[in-house]
Parts: C-alpha cells; structure tokens; sequence
C-alpha cells in the first residue's frame, strides 16, 4: 500500500516540476525543475521495479545508506578541493578567468561552489554518514523511519545539486555560505526535517540506556542547523516560477543575522558535528575509551552555551552596536575553554597508547586533527579581538585561519572516519595500503602549512600596507599595490592545495583498493554473537 | 516598554541567571558520586553491538553489565 503511495507522489512530483520547468522564469529554475524530474522519474522507476520488495530487519543495522554517504564524501571531497584548487590559481593568475567562460566559470561564479562543495557537500556528506553509523552502534537499534535514511541521503545530493548548478547559474541570495535561493532553501528544510526526526527516533528507542556524548553533539548540530537555516533564509519569492526572492530583513539586523548564522555555521556544522565524529573515532581506532567522561558532558555544554553568541565578532567597525560585538568578542574569548577541553579530551584518549601514533597513520591523521582543532579554535578568539580584527579583517588571514580549520580540522578527522569506516562497512580485513595512509598523511598536513602560512604572510602584509600612511597622512599603497606583492604567496598558497587534493585522491584509491583488493574480514565475530 | 528593551531586560538578567545556574547544574550533575560507573559503562558502550542491534525484546548487555561492575 505505502509502495503505492510513494509512486503516486513521485509521479506528481514529476508532473509538477515538469509543468514548472515550461513556466520557468530564469535557467537556474528550469534546470531545478529537471533535476526534480529527473530524480521523481528515476525513483518512480526503481520503486516500480521492487514492488514490495523493502524489508526492514530490525535485527540489522541500516548500512547501506552509510556506504552511500562514504563513497559521496570521498567524491565531493575531491570534487571541491579541485574546485578549490582551481579557484586558488585563477586568483594567482587572473587570465585563467577564461573569456568563454566569463559568466559561469569565472572566479565569482566558482567561490561559492568551492565553499559549498567542501562545507556542505564533503563535510555534510561526512556528517550524515558518520551520523548514520554513530547513532545506530552508540543506541544499538535499527535507523528509525525505515527507508527516511535514503530519502534523507538522496534529498541531501539533490540540495547540493541544485546549489552548484545555481551559483554556476548565477541564482544567489548573496548571503555567504547561505548562498543558495528560497527554492533550495525549502528543499533542505524539508530533508533537514527527516534527518532530524530519523536521528531522534533512533535515539528514542535506543537499547542501551544512556545517550553516548557523540549523540549529544549530532544532534545540538541537527536542531541548530536547522534554527540557523530558518531564520537566516526567510525570503518572499518574486514568482513561484522563477528563483529570485526579497529578503525580509535588511541593514544591521540583516547583517548580524547573517552573522550569527555564519559563525554558528562554524560552530554547530564544523564543530559540534565534527566533535561528534572525534567522540566516536578516536577511541574506537585507539581502542580506548575516551579520557574522561565527565569532561566531554561539560564540553558539550559549555561548547553549545557559548558558540552561539560569538557572532558579531565578524562585525567589528560596522554599524552593528558596540556593546553587540563586544559581547561576540567576549564570548569567542571565553570559547577557548571548551575547545582546549574538548582537544585535551581527545588527545588524552591516547594516553597510554601514544605507542599507536608510531604503527598506526589513521590515529596519527586523528591526532594532527584534533591539533589543528586546538591551534585554529585558539587563532579564532584571538582574531575576534577587535584590536586583533582591525588588522586581520578583509585580509587573507581570515582566509588561512578557516583553511586551518577546515583542511586540518574537519578534513583530516574526515579522512580518518573513512580510514576507520571502509573496512567497517564493506567487512574488510584491513586497509590496503598503510604506506599510501602515511603518504596522504604527510600531503595534506605540508599541503595544510603551506596554505596556512602563506596566508599569514599575505594576510598580515595586506594589513599593514592597507593602514600605512604617509607623514602627510595620505595613504601609501593603493589595493593594487597589495595584490601585486601577494602574487608569490598566492603561487605557494595553490601548490598547498595540490598536495592536499593529491593526498584525497591517494585516499580515494587506497579506499577503493580496499573494497576490491583486501580480503573479508575473519568471522570471528559473527561466530560470538551467533552463540 | 519597547519589545526590544524588554527582551534586552529579560536576556541580561533572568535568562542569564538560569542559563548560569542550568550550566552550574549540569557540571554538578557530571560530577554527583555515583555517576562514574554509569560514566564509564557509557563510554566503553561503543565498544559494544558493532555488528547487530540488541534484538527486539533483549534487554541491552550494558544493563546486565552496568549490575555485575561492583566485582571490579
């Protein structure tokens, strides 16, 4: 009967869009229109294919949709890195802004999708898999909703879809990192709403009876993404047939809105989500348990209470209200506790295993995260100062200091999941190469310090020569000026992202490799709990 | 009053007052006596059911676990 109803909808989806995609006003709304066709179309025929077929064993765990969510992170990790390496030459030289690609593919156009693809799709793929894994071993029960993870993983690469075809397009609210239009927007709403409900109903029938911290932090990155979401993409669409939109808010309050979604962007995607992935890996590749419970509960805590004010720091010198950026000062300062909490907690989950960081590359690569957690959830604060901020905002140093974060932080934990994840899920016996792990390992973290410090450079050198005056108090250098000394660091800021995508791709294949080349793992296991 | 100046009111004193105490609770509550057993069976729970849920009806080997800890 369900089996009936889904087809019925599907087929009214396709219709629908269809209908829309001949009324559309601009491209970027007949080319959502396909994709939801298209999509409608192709699930349409899938589940006319397998009738009744679903069955939930609820003596099983729902592995599936992780290995899909493992296998769209690898590729959309690789995919924005490349955007990402791309982006970073055409800023090294500008004559790869190709003439005919003026207007789709010039560097405006293709920011947005280097931003996009690795936050939302890399990372958001990441989360989503982890998630999926995490909540189900942590509760010891079936993912709730019986096929919701699926709609929730190809709901998910539709949002991306539609996003990168309409920065490329040029349909764009302008906002940063909440770039994508109305549309979109209630598309993710819609997805969001299922993954939230498939992650509380697996917590709500839980078979053990505590909430493991991991959950913890999914879920504070759940319901306030969706908060952040929400608030910060309230628009009147211009036409139901076209992706143009008004937004509701404007000047200062559309400013620290945008803000406070930004930083909490930062704070609950890159951070609470990603600290969920640390609560889990860590101590399963160590073996260990995590160093103190007690620690992680006030981590948590404390990590939610304060990360959500810290917003107006990227507001200093506007026309945002002192005392308001004062207090998102204030409170990033005071964020230097949780996070070097949290970075203790999980580095001293390896006290008396530091032997593992000699023999073991995925532990080395967790531990060189949870370092970069540290050394960018320390740079933060400091550049939220607003004497710190007057000379590191508008500057590349903004730019090093997220690239600190996200290649060290969240990419390095990434990897080190889908290290631990692949034979886990496809029952390997091990890894295919540790050798190729190492050669990843020591690519992305030269890739990272290159990046990272090249950015300082720049950064700081764009800072002082934008507030260098003359004895008249006329200003010296012009942005020009600036840009041409830049040029050299630019040059090693993009090899910096070669290695790193060079150690993603030597990932791909060795996790590949895995899948094809290692043998199953022993049964040992099956045979304990067959008993 | 204006909305604003209310809000405003109400978030720097009353709301940062149960804030505080709620966080002042929660770091009691972590360290209560008692919880460390409960503390350190949740955390080697992830070392627990990684191929297959509790089955339906089971009672979860933590509980089991959580009852026979005092011999160690």
């Amino acid at each position: 009967m369900w089996d009936y109803v889904k087809l019925i909808v599907l087929a009214a989806v396709a219709v629908i869009a269809a209908y829309a995609a001949s009324h559309a006003r601009d491209l970027a709304f007949l080319v959502h229109m396909i994709i939801f066709m298209l999509f409608a179309v192709g699930f349409f025929l899938w589940q006319i294919r397998h009738m009744g077929e679903t069955v939930h064993n609820q003596n099983e765990y729902m592995d599936g949709v992780v290995r899909f969510g493992v296998i769209a992170t690898a590729f959309w990790g690789v995919v924005g890195f490349l955007v990402g390496v791309v982006v970073a030459f055409q800023l090294a030289f500008p004559n790869l802004n190709l003439e005919i690609l003026q207007g789709y593919g010039n560097f405006g156009r293709l920011r947005p999708l280097h931003t996009s693809a690795v936050i939302f799709a890399f990372g958001g793929n990441a989360l989503l898999a982890t998630s999926f894994y995490v909540v189900q071993r942590t509760t010891a029960a079936r993912l709730f909703g019986g096929n919701a993870g699926w709609f929730i993983f190809w709901g998910y690469q539709m949002f991306i879809l539609m996003a990168a075809t309409g920065y490329v397009l040029g349909s764009t609210q302008g906002q940063e990192y909440a770039e994508p239009e109305w549309l979109t927007d209630l598309w993710l709403t819609i997805v969001w709403v299922a993954y939230l409900a498939t992650f509380l109903g697996t917590i709500i029938k839980r078979k053990e009876p505590h909430i493991y911290v991991a959950n913890w932090f999914y879920l504070s990155f759940i319901v306030t993404i969706a908060m952040l979401h929400v608030v910060n993409n309230m628009v009147v669409p211009v036409s139901f047939w076209g992706s143009r939109s008004v937004q509701v808010m404007s000047g200062v309050q559309d400013a620290m809105t945008q803000w406070w979604y930004g930083h909490n962007a930062v704070g609950f995607f890159l951070t609470a989500g990603f600290l969920g992935m640390m609560y889990y890996f860590v101590p399963k590749q160590a073996e260990r348990p995590v160093y103190s419970y007690k620690l992680s509960i006030i981590h948590f805590w404390a990590l939610i209470f304060l990360y959500i004010w810290a917003g107006p720091h990227h507001l200093h010198y506007t026309a945002l209200p002192d005392w308001a950026s004062t207090l998102g000062m204030v409170f990033s300062i005071v964020l230097w506790m949780p996070s070097w909490g949290g970075m203790i907690n999980g580095l001293m989950t390896l006290s008396g295993a530091w032997d593992k960081l000699r023999t073991d590359p995925v532990i080395r690569m967790m531990v060189i995260a949870i370092g970069f957690y540290g050394m960018s959830t320390f740079e933060g604060p400091m550049m939220s100062i607003r004497a710190v901020n007057s000379l590191s905002h508008y500057t590349d140093w903004t730019i090093g200091h997220v690239h600190s974060g996200a290649l060290g932080w969240n990419g390095m934990i990434t990897f080190a999941s889908l290290y631990f994840l692949v034979p886990a899920l496809w029952k390997r016996d091990r890894l295919y190469s540790l050798t190729l792990v190492s050669w990843h390992f020591w690519l992305a973290t030269i890739g990272i310090v290159l990046y990272a410090a090249s950015m300082w450079v720049t950064g700081i050198l764009e800072g002082l020569m934008w507030r260098e005056v003359d004895a008249n108090g006329f200003l010296v250098n012009s942005f020009a000026d600036t840009v041409a000394a830049k040029f050299p660091m630019y040059v090693v800021r993009a090899l910096g992202g070669v290695m790193y995508l060079t150690g993603a791709l030597i990932m791909v294949y060795n996790l590949w490799m895995t899948v094809r080349k290692v043998g199953a793992a022993k049964p040992a296991a099956a045979a304990v709990a067959a008993e | 009053m204006e909305t604003y100046t209310l809000l405003r009111v109400f978030a720097d004193s009353w709301y940062l007052l149960f804030m505080t105490l709620f966080f002042v609770g929660i770091v009691v509550w972590a360290f209560r006596p008692g919880s460390r057993k409960l503390q350190d069976d949740a955390a080697s729970s992830i070392f627990r059911n990684d191929d297959r849920p509790v089955r339906e009806g089971a009672s979860a080997p933590s509980q089991n676990l959580g009852r026979s800890q005092g011999a160690h």
